[in-house]
């Protein structure tokens, strides 16, 4: 094997005193803007890249990598603790991560968040270790009617298994579609539903959406029911640390299932949100205990973390091979590539080679000083949930109202974070969904664009998304997804009394 | 402390040296905000921070700088912000010529006569690319295949400058492309080295890596002259060895993409003074000549009635494309 020798040559640069160092600086700083909201790793690897120019180019990729690392750890902390996405590809997490913690589970929810997501990293990291030129080679051969294809079939993979009525889903699905559309579209050029406010133009982000949606929404609910009176005590279980990573194991086909699924969304440039969305739809279908989805279930928080990081770390591959960056933090990364004179493509990994393989090694190293580092906080992180709730309620706004504005240092987003939550806070009253919203929101321009350029290419034939195996398999198995419900229903239907049917879909939990 | 001394000691400078230029005067007192179009990592972005990084390291200022990011709407909420802190001197916004372009193609609420320009600091070229195994050598043999009537030509936006620059290849070399809009530069570049497009017009930056790489390969420079040889890019080829598109029989001979500073609207003029003066110190550096070079621009500096006089024909130019394609907004 030519890449292990690559490899282990990789491992005597990235395993020296200063870059474990580093390694350390770079993900206690990475857990830090990953826990605070709105901050984020793309803006923490920008904040830190102008300290990287006097650096070896090696050096610097460890740091920002490890940052990297860190704040994808960290932004699942206010997930799970909170209801507070800090990143798009941690909201699958709070479906389950955030009631498992508000049951008085915080360390549980906490330590398996960690524990998959190192899992999902290291089977990421194997596979750039391996199949790195082939891996290149399949993201070469996705076009715009294979991008749509894929982002069809996420969409489909979490409609399709929604506990919610299918009706409530699409009227979700659709107001997700419309906020995406808002500000300059990219196919014609022309701004749209800006409803006469100039600074709209710049769309609705992310983070505004899901701060509003769920945080302060989580929280208006939980004033009406006077959530205070059931105080959560958590006591600082150093123990429950290391028996919640010990029986992950048990779940090994949903950690095998969902590492499959994020490293198949990070070659395909479908990315981490895409993959912890899907790796939720399917988990949901697929698990023993899929029918308690949504209310703390152990491998409700597996499968979307493990898949966003097996997507998160491969997606770097692309980036390196490719110059495609798969995510904004990998886009600033590439920046700093550039300005330390190196060029990502195909030719890196010929001519840098120190550098690319010392990165690589440096992903195990890094991603297991992350894990050591963040299983520590657990305890610490789960005491937060002791805080009485007439404490935490205000800081939760507080951090909500900041990170909105630091997004943009723009009031606009403190006000329109704040017409999220009245959203969010209706949608959880009248049994919405949130999750196809939010999916909508992240991915429905993207998804947008990539229909209408291959409908540019095919001048308007729906061919197109037939014309090769690959996007004829995304289609077909989306549609696949699609009708499995209703499918399953008719089966139910006919083969037993059509009694039971319209309870149980009543009683599902709304996520 | 050291500001407000300093700031004394040269206001008492100019009392003593007496009728000095009045510009000299206007020092900032807080720290400066540099505003980038675009989001990190793209080309502005950049270019913000190589700027910050050297007005950092050469102290050519007491202030701290501070990149901010303001990219979303193709750049429109940068220059929005921009256009929203008319008469702040502390508010740099870093752009490209869509400045001026983008209002006269979509509902934008800016003009770029709501900002005060100081420069344009670096020309973007652009090439005309195909994939590598593309049967055609010279641009003259891809207007021919050109002719077929189903080239895919990709390009970073919608009616921005890679497809005005499409429309004026249709136009000069006869032939009819399906332009199809990505949101970068770099999305295109994939795109052809996956075979999904048969062209992309981006900047020498933009598909660097991919040269080399040996997925796509430059046909021609719309550029009156040679680039600059420089180092080598393939083994045998660097950026001086492409051949113009004049040459090549596309008679486009030269299209540019500047890269541009502004003022909001309503400083004074010894402010503004002060910045073209900074960014002149800026350019006589030995990092930004770096920074030049490793993204492959041509350095230039213009500003005062020479960028107006660009602003104005170039704005002609592409106003006239954009009645031909019926883009213009009412």
């Amino acid at each position: 094997m030519d890449n292990l020798s690559e490899l282990l040559h990789g491992f005597t640069i990235a395993v020296t005193v200063p870059h474990l160092a580093l390694m350390v600086v770079g993900v206690l700083l990475g857990i830090l803007v990953g826990v605070l909201p709105g901050l984020g790793a793309p803006n923490g690897v920008s904040l830190l890249l102008p300290l990287t120019f006097g650096m070896q180019p090696v050096s610097a990729i460890i740091l920002l990598s490890s940052m990297y690392w860190g704040a994808l750890f960290g932004g699942s902390v206010t997930s799970i603790l909170f209801n507070i996405p800090g990143e798009p590809s941690s909201v699958a997490t709070t479906f389950d991560g955030y009631p498992m913690a508000r049951d008085g589970r915080p360390t549980t929810a906490l330590a398996t968040a960690f524990g998959s997501a190192a899992f999902g990293a290291l089977v990421g990291v194997i596979l750039i270790t391996f199949l790195a030129s082939w891996v290149a080679q399949v993201a070469l051969a996705f076009g715009p009617a294979e991008y749509f294809a894929v982002y069809f079939l996420a969409f489909a993979s979490f409609v399709g298994m929604g506990g919610a009525a299918p009706i409530k889903t699409v009227v979700a699905l659709a107001i997700g579609f419309a906020i995406a559309a808002i500000g300059i579209d990219t196919v014609s050029g022309s701004v749209r539903l800006t409803m006469g406010i100039d600074e709209l133009v710049k769309g609705v982000n992310f983070v505004v959406a899901v701060m509003g949606l769920f945080g302060i929404g989580e929280l208006l609910v939980a004033v009406e029911e006077e959530f205070h009176a059931r105080a959560v005590s958590s006591k600082i279980d150093w123990l429950e640390v290391f028996r919640a990573v010990g029986r992950l194991p048990r779940h090994s086909v949903a950690l095998l299932r969902s590492a499959a699924i994020g490293c198949w969304m990070g070659i395909t440039p479908g990315g981490p949100t895409a993959a912890s969305f899907m790796s939720y739809g399917i988990g949901r279908r697929f698990s023993r205990r899929g029918r308690y989805f949504g209310t703390g279930e152990v491998e409700g928080i597996i499968s979307p973390e493990t898949a966003d990081h097996a997507a998160g770390t491969s997606a770097l591959l692309p980036m390196l091979s490719l110059g495609i960056p798969g995510s904004a933090t990998a886009a600033v990364m590439m920046g700093g590539l550039m300005i330390w004179g190196l060029n990502p493509g195909p030719m890196l990994f010929v001519d840098q080679k120190d550098f690319v393989w010392g990165l690589i090694a440096s992903m195990y190293v890094g991603n297991i000083v992350a894990v050591a580092l963040v299983l520590l906080t657990v305890p610490v992180f789960a005491a937060l949930m002791r805080i009485p709730f007439v404490v935490i309620a205000p800081l939760i706004v507080i951090i909500c109202v900041v990170g909105a504005y630091s997004v943009s240092s723009s009031y606009l987003d403190v006000v329109m974070m704040l017409g999220f939550g009245v959203v969010g806070y209706l949608f959880k009253k009248l049994f919405y969904p949130l999750a196809p919203l939010v999916l909508a929101i992240v991915i429905g321009d993207k998804a947008e664009d990539a229909f209408r350029q291959s409908m540019l290419m095919s001048k308007g034939s729906l061919g197109i998304f037939f014309a090769n195996k690959l996007v004829t398999c995304l289609v077909v198995a989306g549609i696949a997804l699609l009708l499995l419900p209703l499918a399953l229903q008719l089966f139910a239907r006919i083969f037993r009394k059509p009694a039971s049917i319209e309870t149980t879909t009543q009683e599902k939990v709304i996520i | 402390m050291r500001g407000t001394s300093l700031f004394l000691l040269s206001v008492s400078a100019t009392v003593l040296a007496g009728p000095m230029p009045a510009f000299a005067a206007w020092q900032p007192q807080k720290p400066i905000e540099f505003v980038a179009t675009a989001g990190p990592g793209g080309g502005t972005d950049n270019l913000a921070r190589a700027v910050q990084n050297i007005i950092t390291k050469y102290k050519l200022t007491d202030q701290p700088i501070v990149v901010v990011n303001k990219g979303g709407g193709s750049g429109a909420e940068g220059y929005v912000y921009g256009k929203a802190s008319a008469g702040d001197p502390y508010k740099v916004i870093f752009g490209t010529s869509n400045a001026w372009q983008q209002p006269l193609v979509s509902k934008v609420a800016f003009n770029y006569t709501d900002l005060t320009p100081i420069a344009a600091m670096a020309q973007d070229e652009f090439l005309l690319w195909v994939k590598q195994d593309a049967p055609y050598k010279t641009a003259g043999d891809y207007l021919k295949a050109a002719a077929s009537g189903d080239f895919k030509m990709g390009g970073a936006q919608s009616k921005d400058t890679d497809e005005v620059l499409t429309r004026m290849i249709e136009k000069t070399g006869h032939v009819k492309l399906t332009y199809i809009p990505f949101k970068s530069g770099a999305e295109a570049a994939v795109q052809l080295a996956g075979g999904h497009l048969d062209s992309h017009v981006n900047n020498p930056s933009e598909s660097l890596g991919q040269w080399r790489g040996g997925t796509q390969r430059p046909l021609c420079v719309f550029s009156p002259k040679h680039l600059p040889q420089g180092p080598k890019i393939t083994a045998t080829e660097g950026w001086g060895d492409v051949p113009t598109c004049v040459e090549q029989g596309l008679d486009i001979k030269q299209y540019e993409q500047p890269r541009t500073v502004w003022l909001p609207g309503k400083v004074t003029p010894e402010q503004a003074a002060y910045y073209v003066d900074l960014m002149k110190k800026v350019q006589a550096t030995a990092e930004w000549k770096d920074y030049i070079e490793k993204t492959s621009q041509v350095d230039t500096f213009l500003t005062g009635a020479e960028f107006d006089k660009f602003i104005k024909e170039d704005l002609e130019h592409v106003k006239q494309v954009a009645s031909e394609q019926g883009w213009l907004v009412k």
